[in-house]
């Protein structure tokens, strides 16, 4: 246990450190977006009919906050080893590629923990938010970062430079996460894009999570959290073969 | 089970701290390792020597978990690299070739997660002992990315060594390290030797080899091209030079199928035992010759290493 525990500390400690760029920069961003949007579509989106367009708002940005950041945490720490050459370092040493997975995984999860909550105490400032079902809220939160905090791992092994890495996050993790309905209510939609948000996992997250706040939701919050867990699932097993291959870390 | 082992001879009981067997590697088109048997005993102080992409690194990689071979068996005091990687790795602590460093991190932090690692919760005693030894100890919360290279790589020496491995690998361990610290590193490395750890090492200043190691492997086109005592290989390969200068300078007949080469007025040949020398010096007796100067150069393996790669 001893093996994961210090890993899992070098990856806090690791974002922490730089945490100007870590923490603060992406609570700056989003506050931005809280900003400019709410001001400008507040009175022209029409969400759910009892929750106001700001209110809607913060839970939305709170989760791609964190999804955002739990991706970048892992991602960005890994791919750094690889180029680098310092994964010699957790490679030599007998940690089991499991707790390698656990130690990356969870301190994506606490990145992420802490800009959310950054974000969502900001966000209390602009509006007044109530938890309707607390333990629906941290299910999707944790279960989220946790996703991509996984695919943050996969990312990083695929990638063999920096620029791949950045193609990943800005063509894939990036509009996945704006097309979510993190801005808007899907039922918003035309039937076709409606039918193409079904298919983003990331839709899901954020409905779920949203549903932890207001008690109301595009989709059962039931059917929300059976696709996530089974997309987290998918993803870690995913991720565990790949490590235990040594793919791309064990020539 | 114990009464089955007080059976057996005692070299069957303790497995040998390096075993390597039929082990081959394959980058793309390159061959990088054909082939390759080694045995170190524990308590050796071995050397693999070889010219730059004989295959040194990437073999001390596969035996490390780095890379993985395509074939052949590797274990580490009897532990399979790969079936057994947790105890093989506990027991194995490696120096790797390339300068590497997390840039966020100081040396104690470096030091510190490495122990955490191998699963050692407090190691602070035995940090501050190879930090000391390694004369870091006034960089101890220096970030390694301020270090000078030399540092670095003692850096590197001390995270191989935060586990107390018995058996230790250092490839170039002292490269780019100056004179008075590659002596206490060495003097460091020779001690922990004596205490039990065996050492296995890779380096291109063959005078440490030939100083510190018992036995040398060198390594030619990922082939094992020679295996033995590092005093049996000076003796087998390169003989004694002797080098004569005499009057008349006209080397008698008898001994033109000893010479290899003249240097001016210098006659050098080349014997296979000192004993040769009293039949030479008779030869030159009996011819009339004189002999003004003489000298005895005994080879290095350097010349070892010249010969075995040149052929
Ligand atoms: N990751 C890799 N990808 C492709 N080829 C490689 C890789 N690693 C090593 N090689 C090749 O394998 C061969 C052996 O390299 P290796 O690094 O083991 O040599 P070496 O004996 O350690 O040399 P040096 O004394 O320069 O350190 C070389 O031809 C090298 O180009
Ligand atoms: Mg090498």
């Amino acid at each position: 246990m001893t093996g994961l525990l210090t890993l899992f500390y070098k990856e806090l400690l690791r974002f922490w450190k730089v945490s100007l760029q870590t923490v603060l920069s992406p609570l700056v961003t989003t506050l931005l977006y809280l900003l400019i949007f709410s001001h400008v579509l507040e009175s022209h989106v029409q969400v759910y009919s009892e929750v106001n367009y700001t209110a809607f708002l913060v839970p939305g940005l709170v989760m791609m906050a964190m999804l955002q950041n739990a991706f970048s945490n892992s991602s960005s720490s890994l791919i750094q080893s690889k180029m680098t050459g310092n994964i010699v370092f957790m490679l030599l040493p007998p940690l089991a590629y499991w707790e390698f997975f656990v130690a990356y995984v969870a301190a994506s999860v606490a990145r992420g923990a802490v800009v959310g909550l950054g974000v969502g105490l900001a966000g209390l400032w602009f509006v007044p938010l109530t938890l309707a079902h607390p333990l629906w809220m941290l299910a999707f939160a944790v279960l989220g970062c946790a996703i991509l905090g996984a695919a943050g791992i996969i990312a990083s092994l695929w990638a063999d430079n920096y620029d791949q890495m950045a193609a990943v996050q800005n063509f894939i993790i990036v509009p996945l996460t704006f097309l979510s309905g993190v801005f808007y209510s899907i039922h918003s939609l035309p039937p076709f894009w409606q039918a193409v948000s079904h298919a983003n996992p990331f839709f899901y997250l954020i409905d779920g999570f949203r549903y932890g706040f207001f008690g109301v939701s595009d989709v059962s919050p039931l059917l929300a959290l059976t696709i996530v867990a089974t997309c987290f699932l998918a993803l870690s097993l995913a991720t565990l073969l790949l490590l235990k291959s040594g793919y791309k870390l064990r020539k | 089970m114990t009464s089955r082992n007080c059976c057996l001879q005692p070299e069957l009981v303790t497995p040998a701290a390096i075993e390597i067997h039929q082990v081959h590697k394959r980058f793309g088109s390159v061959q990088a390792l054909c082939g390759i048997d080694l045995t170190v005993q524990q308590g050796e102080f071995f050397a693999l020597l070889g010219p730059n992409g004989a295959g040194k690194s990437t073999l001390i990689n596969i035996l490390a978990g780095l890379a993985l071979a395509d074939s052949g068996r590797l274990a580490v005091l009897g532990h399979d690299v790969r079936a057994d990687y947790r105890q093989a790795r506990r027991s194995i602590g490696v120096v790797p070739q390339e300068l590497v460093y997390d840039a966020f991190f100081t040396v104690r932090e470096m030091l510190r997660f490495q122990s955490g690692y191998f699963g050692i919760r407090n190691n602070k005693a035995w940090i501050d002992e190879l930090l000391e030894r390694l004369a870091l100890t006034d960089k101890a919360d220096a970030y390694v990315r301020h270090l000078s290279g030399g540092m670095k790589r003692r850096v590197l020496v001390a995270q191989a060594l935060v586990h107390k491995p018995p058996v230790i690998v250092l490839d170039e361990p002292t490269a780019g390290v100056d004179v008075a610290l590659r002596q206490s590193l060495w003097a460091f490395i020779r001690r922990l030797n004596q205490q039990g750890h065996t050492i296995v090492l890779t380096t291109h200043y063959l005078e440490e080899a030939e100083a510190l190691c018992n036995r040398v492997a060198m390594l030619k086109q990922g082939q094992v091209v020679a295996l033995d005592t590092t005093a049996n290989l000076l003796s087998r390969h390169a003989g004694i030079q002797l080098r004569l200068k005499i009057t008349p300078p006209c080397l008698p007949d008898a001994l033109q199928e000893l010479s290899c080469g003249r240097d001016g007025e210098v006659f050098k040949l080349s014997l296979h035992h000192h004993a040769e020398l009293e039949n030479v010096l008779a030869v030159l007796r009996e011819s009339g010759v004189e002999v003004e100067d003489l000298e005895v150069v005994k080879p290095d393996l350097e010349d070892v290493f010249l010969e075995l790669v040149k052929s």
